[in-house]
């Protein structure tokens, strides 16, 4: 079998591709190859499932006549094992070939499980990643179960929050001596430990889990935990194995140029957790894992693979997300002068430098219209050209130029 | 087609706007009943007090929202951007992105909010309507 | 606390049920009446600087505004009524002359009201104006009263300048600084669509306005603001005030204030300067010199251009028209004193004049008996409220009509009287951008048109009635008016007989 497109993945950067393709290609045929075997679904809603919040179909990505709608093949439940870059071919695991002319790897990334002795004792024990770790969550556990949590960072903490729901009991423990590292300084990852706290979870933290003994966990600091559900949320490391088998650079991602070609192949794209974008609030090449960045990228790859000319190349890492009612957003890279606001649990730190926003923390009432905090980040605004006190007590247009007001509100579009 | 644009020359910051686009999101037929009852109807559209303007959903070609939306919740029908309530899970990654500032928690904190240009509550919006100055207007505008 | 010796004129109810707390009122307000008190919760009011301009009731989303008198009241007196009493304590604290806005209030005989109208019975039957056309032009100005032939015996058909008037009706002087930018462009757009004519005033003519000069009287003042070789030729006629029906016999004054970077260019004076328009022009102390200002202007203008004479009804106002009929002015705008104003001293808005219906009836039957009414038309003004009001005064004499406080109504004023303040709520006597901001022309403009275009209907619809299909031919047709209630002085002098003669 061949296709003019082949996506292996099948995840926000999909369905960007997707969508980028159709736009500019409304025929080419298009196959996308997945291990999983559902509909496209949005992976962070897991934890919402969990929770009871959404049934599996409102977790769909896309609505379900997405494929149909624009012709698109579905390999589902099947593993892409190598690409053949010389004879343009993925190999499955079940020993199939499927040729393409051009490829997308959208291959993500898969959880990062230390090695802990022991581990393999451990009855009921889990990843929270994709749907399968929530069905299986969703069969074991009991109200009041006791729950052991390895990781302080969103999956850990998402996990928590959903268990609530299953007034369970639970320990958070981790390395780092304060959570959510990745999205938040250590202020503001007190303001909310302190909230989570209050929620009856607790935390053990600067320490880790030494080994396990059946659903005994020992920890590093000699305290004994028993638990009769272990959630590993340690970290993930991106799925690169199927680029590298293409002969595409990878790093400590997948490398891409602007337009998400694949260095050292030709025909391959690669968008997602798996590639290594540039970040413009940094100046750093890195992993951002957050679906819009995988969406642009995935959009944006469609778009050249169907002849378009696209590039990305305002990426930086955003976050928003909420844990037991305090809502975060965050943004960019904390450098710089700050401005902050702190009053409980409603916080703003504006991090600037050389008249620019290079990022922001965002925490409880102080969320509102964010976007145009955002906006000043993504278009690298000169804090000169507007009236930055102004901006920095409320996010507001009123900041910005007439002219840019004006082009706001009243151009015609 | 047809979009909400806003006069700032001659909007007068009287606020009225963000009220009766709350009553006419509330579901109630009477205005009082929408904000007094410990209903508190949330509006859809603000108006800034530095300088006086209403902003609301500008209803873009390439919606930042819609394509960051983490849930698929968020989709373009007929030149309108709509948020599927029953999908939302509240994670406000639209917040973050909109860039005009036009995207609300709703009340109860669980949604996402924003202006769908009144197309369930009889068509024609209710802050173009209600303009007591006639600075917001429903219209089609070419490119400028 | 020092003694408040009279209290709040209105009082502000407020229907805390409905009150939804949007504070559009207080926002709205430029006396700054309402506020929201955060420890109680509520909306709150100060009922001592309400001057019931009704704005916050109509905007109001739920209707939960009334403003209503203050019921409070001091002894009982026909004679020292309430109002008196409180001049005198308003006097007593500022030394000041008492000074107001608009026509007077004060309950002086409306003859209007006194003056029925007839229609055709049987013969002479009634006309339909939806079938049958309905003549409702005007020309304004000199008629030839002989043929003139050239010297080949050929007919002559020259005539003086005059004005075209769709509609016999016309807005008459506001100044610019008297009201707001908004409203001269609404006025000046509305004539423009009617096809009629503003007028503006004596705040010479805003430079952005000049592209409506087709449909502008330019006005020439005592105080001659704005006054200039293009400004005369910018408009289609040339105003000469020598009086207004509100505060004959003085000027006025504007203060510097008011006299922004606009109103300053417009007026070519310095900014900040009170604009004071003397009494008397001080070029003119007879008929005489009133002629050598005519032939000035229409000079200036090459004799392309009307002149009017404004002037206010006074005692022998038909000796004074009679007098610049003669002067050479194309038409005399006659103005009773119920007209009114952006500011007058009270004492002479109410006392100074007399109504226009008596003035216009004997100038107009004075011209007729000196044989010189073809000389000049005639416009009447100073409180023409409606459509009949201006059918009377056609039928009464006049030519056409000014309208000056129905247009202000018409873009939302609610007489409140209190133009003098500058703090118009309405954004119509104002130049405070953010109150001006509140006339949308757009909005105001079309509201003029509205109100003329029915006003035109409505006269239509009456003259059908009477049984004539044109405007030219109810001119001082007084047969179509019967007094009532009127002595047979007052049926003298008006002209007319009284209801079943």
């Amino acid at each position: 079998m061949k296709y003019e497109y082949v996506i292996v993945g099948n995840s926000a950067a999909a369905a960007g591709c997707i969508e980028g393709i159709r736009e500019n290609d409304k025929k080419g045929s298009i196959a996308v190859i997945s291990d999983e075997k559902y509909h496209i679904y949005s992976r962070p809603l897991i934890s919402y499932k969990l929770k009871g919040d959404v049934t599996e179909k409102q977790m769909n990505y896309r609505p379900t006549d997405f494929y149909k709608v624009n012709k698109v093949e579905t390999m589902l439940g099947k593993r892409a094992v190598s690409v053949d870059s010389k004879t343009k071919e993925v190999s499955l695991e079940s020993g199939e070939k499927i040729g393409y002319e051009k490829l997308l790897i959208a291959t993500g990334s898969k959880p990062f499980v230390p090695p802990m002795d022991g581990l393999d004792s451990v009855k009921n024990k889990f990843s929270f990643m994709k749907m399968d770790d929530v069905k299986g969550i969703e069969k074991v556990v009991k109200k009041g179960a006791k729950v052991l949590i390895i990781g302080a960072g969103l999956i850990g903490l998402k996990a928590a929050e959903a268990l609530e729901h299953y007034d369970c009991e639970m320990t958070v423990v981790d390395l780092a001596d304060r959570i959510l590292p990745s999205i938040l300084d250590k202020q503001t990852s007190g303001i909310m430990q302190k909230h989570i706290e209050e929620r009856g979870v607790k935390f053990i933290l600067g320490t880790s889990a030494k080994k396990f003994e059946k659903n005994k966990a020992v920890l590093a600091n000699g305290e004994e935990i028993s638990f009769d559900i272990l959630i590993t949320a340690v970290g993930v490391r991106p799925n690169t194995e199927l680029a590298e088998s293409a002969g595409a650079k990878v790093e400590r991602g997948i490398l891409t140029d602007r337009k998400q070609a694949c260095k050292g192949v030709k025909n391959i794209w690669a968008a997602g957790d798996c590639t290594v974008s540039d970040d413009i609030t940094t100046g750093t090449a890195h992993i951002i894992a957050i679906m819009p960045n995988a969406h642009e990228q995935g959009l944006v790859a469609g778009r050249n693979m169907a002849g378009a000319k696209a590039v990305y190349e305002n990426a930086f890492p955003m976050n928003a997300i909420g844990f037991f009612g305090l809502h975060i957003i965050t943004a960019g890279a904390y450098s710089g002068d700050c401005y902050e606001e702190i009053d409980g649990g409603n916080v703003k730190k504006l991090y600037s430098s050389g008249n620019k926003l290079n990022g922001f923390i965002l925490m409880g009432e102080k969320i509102a219209r964010a976007g145009i905090y955002t906006a000043l980040i993504r278009e690298r605004t000169d804090l000169t050209t507007v009236d930055w006190e102004l901006l920095k007590q409320a996010p507001q247009l009123a900041a910005f130029a007439k002219e840019k007001r004006y082009e706001i509100l009243s151009k015609g579009a | 087609m047809k979009k909400v644009y806003v006069n700032e020359e001659r909007c007068l910051g009287c606020h009225l706007c963000e009220f009766y686009c709350a009553f006419a999101n509330s579901g109630e037929t009477e205005m009082f009943r929408a904000f007094r009852l410990g209903r508190d109807a949330k509006p859809k559209i603000r108006v800034e007090d530095k300088i006086n303007f209403a902003v609301q959903c500008r209803h873009c070609d390439d919606p930042l929202c819609m394509k960051n939306c983490i849930a698929g919740a968020i989709s373009k029908v007929d030149g309108v951007v709509k948020i599927d309530r029953e999908k939302c899970v509240g994670c406000f990654t639209c917040v973050l992105s909109c860039p005009y500032g036009c995207i609300a928690p709703d009340k109860d904190g669980h949604s996402a909010t924003k202006c769908e240009l009144c197309t369930q509550n009889g068509g024609s919006p209710a802050c173009v309507q209600n303009c007591i100055n006639g600075a917001i207007v429903y219209e089609e505008r070419g490119e400028a | 606390m020092p003694v408040n010796y009279f209290p709040a004129e209105f009082e502000v109810l407020r229907n805390y049920d409905k009150c939804i707390q949007c504070r559009a009122c207080e926002r709205q307000c430029a006396n700054e009446v309402h506020w929201y008190d955060a420890d109680f919760g509520k909306m709150l009011s100060h009922d001592e600087k309400c001057v019931d301009c009704q704005r916050c009731v109509s905007i109001c989303p739920t209707s939960a505004l009334k403003i209503r008198p203050n019921e409070n009241a001091f002894r009982k007196s026909a004679n020292y009524t309430q109002p008196l009493m409180t001049e005198a304590y308003r006097q007593a604290g500022t030394g000041s002359v008492l000074l107001s806005s608009m026509g007077t209030p004060k309950d002086y005989p409306v003859y209007w009201d006194k003056i029925l109208l007839n229609a055709s019975q049987v013969t002479n039957p009634p006309i339909d104006p939806l079938r049958e056309p309905m003549e409702t032009r005007v020309f304004l100005g000199k008629k030839p009263t002989k043929m003139k032939f050239d010297k080949n015996g050929e007919l002559d058909l020259s005539l003086e300048p005059s004005l075209t008037l769709n509609v016999p009706i016309m807005f008459s002087a506001m100044s610019y600084g008297s009201i707001s930018k908004n409203a001269h462009e609404s006025l000046a757009r509305a004539a423009e669509e009617l096809g009629t004519y503003y007028n503006t005033g004596e705040g010479g003519l805003h430079k952005d306005f000049y592209k409506f000069g087709a449909n502008t009287i330019v006005q020439v003042a005592s105080g001659r603001f704005g006054v200039h070789k293009d400004y005369l030729n910018a408009g289609a006629a040339i105003e000469i005030k020598m009086g207004q029906g509100a505060k004959p016999g003085i000027g006025g004054h504007l203060p510097g204030e008011k006299i922004k970077e606009d109103v300053a260019h417009t007026r070519m004076i310095p900014r900040g300067t009170d604009a004071i328009s003397p009494a008397p022009h001080h070029d003119i102390y007879s008929i005489e010199d009133l002629r050598q200002l005519i032939f000035s202007v229409k000079e200036a203008t090459e004799y392309k251009k009307p002149v009017i004479v404004k002037i206010a009804a006074v005692h022998n106002v038909a000796a004074i028209a009679s007098g610049v009929a003669r002067s050479g002015a194309d038409i005399i705008a006659i103005d009773g004193f119920r007209g009114g104003t952006g500011a007058a001293p009270t004492r002479i808005r109410d006392n100074v004049g007399i109504p226009i219906e008596l003035a216009l009836a004997a100038v107009d039957g004075r011209l007729r008996h000196e044989g010189i009414r073809n000389e000049v038309s005639i416009v009447a003004a100073g409180s023409i409220r409606c459509s009949s009001d201006a059918v009377k005064a056609i039928a009464l004499g006049a030519d056409a009509v000014y309208i000056a406080t129905p247009a202000l109504l018409a873009m939302g004023c609610h007489l409140c009287r209190s133009c003098h303040t500058g703090k118009c709520n309405w954004g119509i006597a104002t130049q405070n951008p953010e109150l001006v901001k509140r006339l949308n022309p757009d909005i105001a403009y079309h509201r003029l048109v509205n109100l003329v275009t029915a006003w035109n209907h409505e006269i239509q619809e009456i003259m059908g009635g009477m049984g004539i299909n044109s405007i030219e031919a109810l001119r001082g047709n007084r047969l179509m008016l019967r007094g009532i209630g009127l002595t047979e002085k007052e049926l003298q002098i008006l002209g007319i007989l009284h209801a079943g003669e």
